[in-house]
């Protein structure tokens, strides 16, 4: 995504700011991935791997699990890597996409009752934010996110962060929200329009 | 169901059921604007994985890059020509004759002598009973163009099934952004009949008339195939059948 460079402390687009880390050109690192280049990838999964884990614990909550999973969403990006199409997402969007849909899998696939179990979080906790100078950046564009995300309706952000973090089907989400059946689905696509015009992303 | 548009956003954030995925999936197939939307709001939705971000323990790492060192990578994909289509008979310019002075051997084995190609099916694009029924037929043609760089793609025809398969034998990949194609001769005109997918050994059925066809040409185009309905790049063989 190119809107996931830190944002510069000087107007000019082109310098980073003073101790600004700028993302590498990840399609580059995937396309030479696609290649072959271990070296490429390891830069590839430096520059992601804390959004990936991220997003893969959040919805998998299992630590152990969200590790096994990480693992095999990378070796899926490693596969693939040569099949990213640029024309249709930015490669992290890309693969995010991937790591979003195997976290899901196997969050569904694991036994229901421990997803639900409220007891569960006491004992299982992810691994603490690491403050460093990246992370330090991730958090300015996490802040952006979380004030474009303000932009939708409640119930748009509820439906649209049950669906997208607690891994449930539309379904599920309009039961959990005591939405009529099928609105819920309504409000997660109206939820994801509004971010992406308020994010600018999508290449709309 | 009644709308199947209005799955696009759930199906960007997998949200949905599998009977509703494989729905929504072939739906996807043929709309093209519900495409466009998923990939626009899949981007969305991955800018929230930024409000979650975490480090990973440092082992992990060790763990991903040793695996990727067992493991690797896929080709890309080549975009598949779509089924027969009569515009690909569409008039083409001359090929001119001076093209025609291509690579190196060609081994005409003669009617019925069925050469055995020990090829590994990989990434067949047609079906082995498809390729046995022309090599048992009583009037099959082989045609043997060997590379330079030792690969070989045969061609068998018969005439009276009015069918040819090329067959390739370590082929090398197509450059990036390039596909091997076929074209069928008639007369003095090419007329495309298929793509070649990457993979050292394929099998692929040419489309279009090769019991008429005065021979084969393999060309080396842009991704996609020519896209002007005659040859545009490099030509690599060109061969001529044995009229029977």
């Amino acid at each position: 995504m190119d809107h996931i460079r830190p944002v510069p402390d000087d107007p000019s687009p082109e310098t980073p700011g003073e101790g600004a880390s700028a993302l590498p050109d990840l399609g580059e690192l995937l396309k030479l991935s696609g290649r072959g280049d271990q070296g490429a990838f390891a830069q590839l999964y430096d520059a992601v791997s804390a959004r990936v884990f991220g997003l893969v614990v959040r919805v998998v909550r299992d630590p152990a699990q969200a590790e096994e999973v990480t693992q095999e969403v990378f070796l899926e990006i490693w596969r693939t890597a040569g099949r990213y199409d640029p024309g249709r997402g930015s490669p992290l969007g890309w693969l995010l996409t991937i790591a979003h849909r195997k976290a899901v899998d196997r969050v569904r696939s694991a036994e229901a009752a421990t997803r639900r179990d409220a007891s569960y979080h006491q004992h299982n906790q992810p691994v603490a934010h690491d403050v460093t100078a990246e992370a330090a950046h991730a958090s300015l564009e996490a802040r952006r996110v979380r004030t474009a995300l303000d932009s939708l309706t409640s119930v748009q952000r509820e439906a649209l962060e049950l669906a997208y973090f607690g891994g449930y089907t539309h379904t599920e989400v309009a039961g959990m929200l005591d939405l009529p059946v099928g609105t819920a689905k309504t409000r997660i696509r109206d939820g994801l329009i509004r971010l992406r015009d308020t994010m600018g992303v999508g290449g709309r | 169901m009644t709308d199947i548009h209005a799955l696009s956003g759930a199906y960007a954030v997998d949200a949905l059921d599998d009977l509703e995925r494989a729905q929504f999936e072939r739906h996807l197939a043929e709309c093209p604007a519900c495409r466009s939307e998923v990939d626009s709001l899949r981007e969305a939705a991955a800018t929230m994985a930024e409000t979650v971000a975490v480090e990973p323990p440092p082992a992990l790492r060790d763990r991903v890059l040793a695996d990727i060192a067992t493991v690797r990578p896929l080709p890309p994909v080549v975009p598949e020509q779509s089924a027969p289509e009569p515009v690909r008979r569409r008039p083409a310019r001359r090929w001119l004759p001076g093209l025609a002075a291509a690579a190196a051997v060609v081994a005409v084995l003669g009617v019925g002598a069925a050469v055995v190609q020990p090829w590994e099916d990989e990434t067949s694009q047609t079906t082995p009973s498809a390729v046995d029924r022309i090599r048992a037929a009583d009037d099959v043609q082989t045609y043997v163009q060997q590379f330079e760089d030792g690969s070989t793609a045969t061609l068998y025809r018969s005439v009276s099934l009015n069918q040819a398969v090329i067959a390739t034998s370590d082929m090398a990949d197509a450059p990036e952004g390039r596909v091997y194609e076929v074209w069928l001769q008639h007369d003095d005109r090419m007329v495309a009949a298929g793509l070649m997918p990457d993979g050292p050994s394929n099998v692929v059925e040419l489309v279009g008339d090769p019991a008429t066809a005065d021979g084969f040409g393999i060309t080396l185009e842009a991704d996609g195939g020519s896209t002007t309905g005659e040859p545009e790049g490099d030509v690599l063989a060109v061969v001529e059948f044995e009229q029977t």
